[in-house]
């Protein structure tokens, strides 16, 4: 028996596929409760409990929110654009999805070793607009295609920022491939791809809040002016896959911070000889370290939104091409200088 | 200088972090919330919740049909028609209050020469059409019965104050 399933595991498709399981459970079971804890931790900054009703402490609330937005009926508005008002959420989650492919949780573990991941992260977080501008267009909605036009001009702006910032990974890494990154960062804590990118790593987080559209930069969604954005027409389960593919997109940013600046799966342990912890297993590189370390950035998607005020549609604007764009400009020269002088232990020509 | 100082303060975040530094306090603090129908806030006695009609010690209902309330009732949520009693007094053949209406702001109460209308403590009613929230004389009479200890002792705490 045990045999025949390994067998079965052996044909690639059936591997692949497993794998694809491996990745998408896990992922939409975290996208599930981090609805749950964005809502306790905003609550908790703003002195309220957060919800606490279903089941114990309200563990069950995002079942229950899960299970509510399925049954619900899915309602086309009138003169909408039937094909494309359900093709475009399908398009949202299948770049959301589609870009965890090359994601490594570990040295080994990895679905597709692609040797321009990056790249591809880049082009699939690019394509997921478009479902946005189709769910916009397709609503036959003034709000919605308000938002769609804040959204895309938003996500184009930024990504330009973004991808100014990773051009600085890149720089220092000297590959496009997530593990050869995660790889380059060894040795200890120092030497961590934030510490000479600090400017990049930064600016790479805020474009990346700025990207997923959530808080302070969410003009996409303004609910004072614009009621809900570009799914302001959507029910049911077509309203949901937006969400799952909007926090799918926030933990695939604070996924890819860890890896490309914060040394992934490294320990921050690595090669410190104090109180012997040099040889214990606080020291070795493993996926707990990688997700605590997204774990941080996921919470500090949840603490902006519980601090800061919406941004104003021209400053966002102004923020990203005549603040971030010149900022990362300036690092990449700073990069080459380093380079150039062989500031160790980051830039060793090898 | 001052400009340069700005320049540096926006260019790390100085603002930010000082949100960010409130918030999360925040986050460590005892929550305040009041989880309601397990726990409720204390109440004055002086609370303007569902209206109710007296009587005296002796089951004489106090109303005279002056018609104050309905004359000060700012909302005009109130709706009364007198007549003569067989034994002579003048008495409420109708007395409605239309809670729809009603904005619960207590003139009625402050009005009543006799106190006889009078506003409780209870505001956890409802209705489930909107003759339900249309109350009459038999209504709120039943209400004041039921009620009158606790609204009783709510007017001899607020006596000393009037």
């Amino acid at each position: 028996m045990v045999d025949l399933i390994l067998s079965i595991y052996e044909i690639p498709i059936i591997n692949i596929l497993v794998k694809i399981i491996a990745i998408l459970v896990p992922l939409l079971l975290t996208v599930a409760y981090f609805t749950y804890f964005e809502r306790k931790i905003i609550g908790y900054m703003q002195v309220r409990i957060g919800p606490n009703r279903v089941g114990p402490r309200g563990w069950l609330q995002p079942i229950a929110d899960a299970m509510k937005l399925m049954f619900k009926e899915i309602i086309f508005p009138s003169g909408a654009n039937k094909i494309l008002f359900t093709i475009a959420p399908t398009l949202t989650i299948a770049t959301a999805l589609a870009a965890w492919a090359v994601i490594p949780f570990g040295a080994e573990m990895v679905l597709a070793d692609l040797n321009v991941a990056l790249l591809y992260i880049l082009a699939m977080t690019s394509v997921g607009v478009y479902g946005v501008i189709l769910a916009g267009w397709s609503s036959n909605s003034k709000y919605a295609i308000m938002s769609t036009l804040r959204t895309a001009a938003q996500v184009v702006s930024y990504e330009i920022a973004m991808g100014f910032a990773l051009v600085g990974v890149v720089m220092a890494a000297r590959s496009l491939n997530i593990g050869d990154i995660v790889a380059g960062q060894s040795g200890s804590i120092w030497g961590w791809y934030m510490w000479p990118l600090l400017p990049l790593f930064v600016i790479y987080f805020i474009s990346g809040v700025a990207e997923t559209n959530r808080a302070p930069f969410d003009v996409a969604e303004g609910e004072s002016e614009i009621v809900a954005g570009f799914h302001v027409e959507y029910s049911g389960i077509l309203f949901a896959i937006f969400f799952l593919a909007e926090y799918a997109n926030m933990i695939l940013i604070s996924i890819m911070a860890a890896l490309l600046f914060m040394g992934g799966w490294l320990s921050p342990f690595q090669g410190v000889e104090f109180l012997g912890l040099g040889s214990s297993f606080l020291a070795g590189s493993s996926i707990v370290w990688l997700l605590s370390k997204t774990a941080i950035f996921m919470f500090l998607f949840l603490w902006f939104r519980a601090t800061f005020p919406r941004y104003r549609y021209d400053q966002i604007m102004r923020l990203g091409w005549k603040v971030f764009i010149p900022i990362t400009i300036v690092w990449i020269y700073v990069i080459g200088i380093m380079y150039y002088a062989e500031l160790a232990p980051w830039f060793i020509k090898g | 200088m001052k400009q340069l100082t700005q320049f540096f303060n926006s260019l790390f975040l100085a603002e930010l972090f000082k949100g960010l530094s409130v918030t999360g306090r925040y986050l460590f603090k005892k929550k305040i919330t009041v989880q309601y129908p397990e726990e409720k806030t204390p109440q004055s006695y002086r609370f303007r919740g569902l209206h109710a009609q007296r009587r005296y010690a002796n089951g004489e209902e106090r109303c005279i049909a002056c018609k104050l309330c309905e004359a000060i009732c700012p909302a005009l949520a109130i709706s009364i028609e007198s007549e003569e009693r067989e034994d002579g007094s003048r008495r409420t053949k109708s007395y409605d209050i239309d809670l729809t209406k009603c904005i619960f702001c207590g003139f009625c109460e402050e009005s009543c020469p006799v106190d006889a209308i009078v506003e409780t403590r209870i505001f956890e009613y409802h209705g489930e059409e909107k003759s339900d929230l249309y109350m009459t004389k038999e209504k709120l009479l039943a209400v004041g019965d039921k009620y009158e200890e606790q609204i009783a002792a709510d007017r001899a705490e607020d006596a000393s104050y009037r």
